[in-house]
């Protein structure tokens, strides 16, 4: 078994067993935590199809800011673990019978014996100085240049629409409003008021 | 060396552990949200290995695109759970019947 072939199963076997750790952990956190290995392992399996980019982007985009953004939102819910986990049992049967049906529905359509390397041959390794962020640039700012700009504008409106979703006005803050601020006037604020001077007894 | 059947059935096993992941745990939206993450995650190595193997780089173009929307898709998803929580004080599934007649 060469080198290669060996990271590949143990990328996958790492990856495969993560993602089960995540269905099963009674604890969300340890489910995040699990789903970040899984990501990793995955990054790693982009490396040896020779995603460089995409795999670094993985790393970086996923585990860096989704899952953290996953991981702190677990911990601020305060939730009541026993009364969700209701009902895992009794699933299961269930849950096996349809995973092991598709898997091996799956399976059989996508074997070895049609997509094996008999049909698709392994293509050469790529020189060193192939650069696939070159590459993958020079797709996305010609061919995809109007699909880029619409993930430009999907990425807006989540911002927007997280924000707004989770923007709260509270009666006891002290919030001051900086539209009104701007446009106050020095004269509705100081009143000049003029009286008669009083004689000094 | 690896054969692009290796990698379709590495993702057709991840996809299948997170679709009995969603019957496992259908009272908790967290664990719905990652479930759907790693479904993500099983459809995007399938467009990686056959980019890989037809030496097409649209493949990977369209991972990129999955990735953008589905870090939306996630950060919307989580707005959402933390606004629910806010008025509901619970992310069971079942306890959200409001529309039921």
């Amino acid at each position: 078994m060469s080198f290669e072939k060996f990271l590949f199963y143990l990328f996958a076997a790492l990856m495969i067993g993560a993602a089960l750790m995540v269905i099963t952990r009674r604890n969300p956190v340890h489910s995040v935590l699990f789903l970040v290995l899984a990501f990793f392992n995955a990054a790693g399996l982009w490396m040896l199809a020779e995603a460089e980019f995409l795999a670094i982007a993985l790393v970086l985009v996923y585990v860096g800011a989704v899952m953290v953004l996953f991981l702190f939102v677990v911990m601020m819910l305060d939730i009541n673990l026993a009364e969700l986990r209701a009902g895992f049992v009794r699933n299961m049967p269930v849950a096996l019978l349809v995973a092991v049906v598709m898997m091996v529905e799956l399976a059989l359509v996508l074997g070895p014996s049609r997509f094996g390397l008999d049909q698709y041959a392994a293509p050469a390794h790529r020189p060193a100085d192939y650069s696939n962020t070159t590459e993958l640039g020079l797709a996305l700012f010609t061919r995809h240049l109007y699909a880029f700009e619409i993930a430009a504008v999907i990425l807006l409106v989540g911002i927007v629409a997280a924000i707004s979703l989770t923007l709260r006005r509270r009666p006891d803050s002290k919030y001051l409003d900086p539209g009104r601020q701007v446009t106050v006037k020095a004269r509705d604020r100081l009143r000049v008021v003029r009286m008669q001077a009083e004689e000094r007894e | 060396m690896i054969a692009l059947s290796d990698y379709l059935i590495v993702a057709a096993i991840l996809f299948s552990v997170s679709v009995a992941g969603i019957f496992l745990n259908r009272k908790n939206v967290l664990l719905l949200l990652m479930c759907i993450e790693l479904m993500l995650l099983a459809v995007n190595i399938n467009f990686i290995a056959f980019s890989h193997f037809l030496g097409d780089v649209a493949g990977q173009i369209f991972v990129f695109f999955i990735l953008t929307v589905a870090a939306a898709e996630a950060a919307i998803g989580l707005a959402i759970l933390v606004v629910l929580f806010r008025s509901r004080r619970t992310i069971n599934v079942a306890d959200l019947d409001a529309l039921k007649g």
